[in-house]
């Protein structure tokens, strides 16, 4: 497959080869040079300032190295960063099947045959438009993303008060933000719209033919079609829930960055704390949802 | 009397038959469907129906869904309180330009990976993604350092350096959309312009940049959108100078205090949801009208660019 372009050329004195390899690296040299720009020598900096006691002086920045005490302080001295990341990770891992689930049905019934089917359409993906953090903050404060009638209900917050604060925080979180949590949905709806789009009908009618029922169909023909979907529609709403500016996590960390006692150092080691577990809970679902009947293809 | 045809009929009409779904079906479908829509809305349809209460109407608890009266107090005070004129204007050049740079650059990226094979472009790709998933606050202290000695803090163009440089917000997904966009570019029609001697910037000019109009809106659209909802580089990069939408909504209960201090004004012009809810209105407004309009490019953006395409 290497003369993928068999038309002879006049008059050029690189080989093909390196003729390729100059042209490519001509188109993306723009992105090298802004990545190590904006973001590789950053986030270089970002971790020396994480070992550092950093302080804004009139001249620049002046820097102490401290080691490991910053990430230290955060983990064991620091009374609320951690449990804002327990409850980060459990509400991320709660959020994650509601939005696959929900948008999954959503998508199976768009994919119907019906007369409004794009009306719906329209109005599912309509938050993706609109959510931002402040306009998600005052829509959360007025109380307008929770089930209506449920949160506010005297029994749930008698349950509530019981429970430790690790298990009454995320279900909390559930009855106050679950509008929230499912206008989170909207990309991932298109997603597996099209993937649905892109089943082959005629094994539906083979399955049928054979007297499957459609409840059978959708088990053994689109579930499994959807498997490599729904990883890469998991790890787009892990990192969507984890980017958006309103996470709290994300708040206290720009809290702490021009905070007296905080400071850049500081906030860098938590930064470098965050993004590990960011990856930790992109790890666990790429291991629980790789499709792994994929090998025996 | 029904005769069996009759019967056989009827029950096709509401139970269905292989080409059609049925009456029954239907129905339940379009009631589940307006179920989860109104659901799914509700926020919206309670924000814009408290946005129209006057004070009155707030304290009233038989007034639940619809208003005595249409009150446009709140949006008044609003429009005042978020310096609407000015703040909208900022907003729209703070997402606009940085997304058509952010879609120009992003065009010429993915062209290179789509068509070119060259060493190293498995790695490049890797790191593409990687910046996908990095968190803003591992890059964003010392980026604001530089825009600090640069004397670029509070300025757009500290929005717009990164998109220039392929940086952008969410960068990837657009590198991502232009190269399947340019992968699936047959390669007959490069190789008919190479025939006619045209040069790799040219092909790339002449014959890759008009298949990729679709790719161009989708990635326009969307990264304006990105950028507008976008709250916490703004806030890092900007503060103190431009000040967009979601900015100032952000501040709006100490910006209301400013122009109505508590102790000055009567009880009805104290702060209440309805005006911070007509605030929020007017801060997704644009970009509701943007939606309805341009509606079919959102919703099919995704057969429209193949991002999915394995």
């Amino acid at each position: 497959m290497k003369a993928d372009s068999p038309t002879p050329k006049k008059g050029f004195h690189l080989t093909l080869r390196a003729r390729e390899n100059l042209y490519g690296y001509a188109f993306v040299m723009i992105w090298i040079v802004g990545f190590v720009i904006f973001t590789l020598v950053p986030l270089i900096q970002t971790f020396q300032f994480s070992l550092n006691n950093v302080t804004v002086t009139a001249t620049g920045i002046k820097m102490v190295p401290v080691h490991w005490a910053n990430y230290s302080r955060a983990l064991f001295t620091d009374p609320t960063f951690v449990s804002l990341l327990i409850e980060y990770a459990i509400e991320t891992l709660v959020s994650v099947p509601i939005v696959i689930i929900f948008s999954m049905i959503i998508a199976l019934f768009l994919n119907l045959n019906f007369k409004l089917k794009g009306f719906f359409r329209t109005i599912f993906f309509l938050p993706v438009v609109i959510t931002s953090g402040p306009v998600i903050q005052e829509l959360v404060a007025q109380g307008t993303t929770s089930v209506p009638g449920i949160a506010d209900s005297t029994g749930i917050t008698a349950i509530l008060s019981q429970l430790p604060s690790y298990l009454s925080g995320p279900i909390e979180y559930l009855l106050t933000s679950f509008i929230l949590i499912l206008w989170f949905s909207g990309v991932q709806i298109l997603i597996y719209l099209s993937s649905l789009q892109k089943i082959d009908q005629s094994i539906y009618e083979a399955a049928a033919i054979d007297g499957a029922s459609a409840w059978e169909s959708f088990w053994k023909i689109t579930l499994p079609s959807l498997s490599t979907t729904t990883l890469i529609n998991a790890i787009y709403t892990i990192i969507t829930l984890s980017h958006f500016s309103e996470n709290k996590v994300i708040k206290y960390i720009y809290n702490q960055t021009y905070a007296v006692q905080g400071g850049f150092g500081y906030a860098g080691a938590m930064s470098y704390l965050f993004f590990f577990v960011l990856l930790l809970l992109l790890g666990i679902t790429a291991f629980i949802l790789s499709p792994r009947s994929g090998k025996k293809r | 009397m029904l005769s069996k045809i009759d019967i056989n009929k009827i029950k096709r009409f509401l139970f269905g038959s292989r080409s059609s779904y049925g009456a029954l079906f239907t129905i339940v479908l379009y009631l589940l469907l307006i179920a989860l829509g109104f659901v799914y809305l509700y926020p919206l349809l309670f924000m814009f129906v408290t946005s129209l209460k006057s004070p009155t109407d707030l304290l009233n608890p038989m007034v639940q869904w619809i208003p005595t009266e249409i009150y446009m107090g709140n949006y008044v005070k609003a429009w005042r309180v978020l310096n609407y004129p000015t703040t909208i204007v900022s907003s729209i050049l703070v997402s606009v330009i940085p997304s058509l740079i952010q879609a120009a650059v992003c065009s010429v990226i993915g062209y290179g990976l789509a068509r070119y094979r060259f060493k190293g472009k498995g790695l490049i790709f890797a790191l593409i993604m990687a910046t996908f998933i990095i968190p803003a606050q591992n890059t964003a202290i010392p980026q604001m350092l530089t825009f600090k000695s640069l004397g670029l803090l509070g300025n757009i163009f500290a929005i717009i350096l990164p998109a220039l440089f392929g940086q952008g917000y969410r960068s990837a997904i657009f590198i991502l959309i232009f190269y399947q966009t340019f992968m699936s570019l047959p390669k007959v029609l490069e190789e008919a312009a190479r025939l006619d001697g045209a040069s790799d910037l040219k092909v790339f000019l002449l014959v890759g940049l008009p298949a990729a109009v679709p790719a161009f809106i989708v990635s326009i659209i969307f990264s304006t959108v990105w950028y507008w909802n976008e709250s916490y580089l703004t806030l890092m990069f900007l503060e103190g100078g431009v000040q967009t939408l979601p900015m100032q909504l952000a501040k709006f209960t100490q910006a209301y205090e400013n122009l109505y201090p508590s102790g000055m004004v009567n009880i009805f012009d104290r702060l209440n949801e309805a005006v911070k809810l007509a605030g929020t209105f007017l801060n997704i407004l644009p970009l509701l009208v943007m939606y309805f309009v341009l509606q079919k490019w959102f919703v099919e953006s995704v057969e429209m660019t193949g991002i999915t395409g394995e």
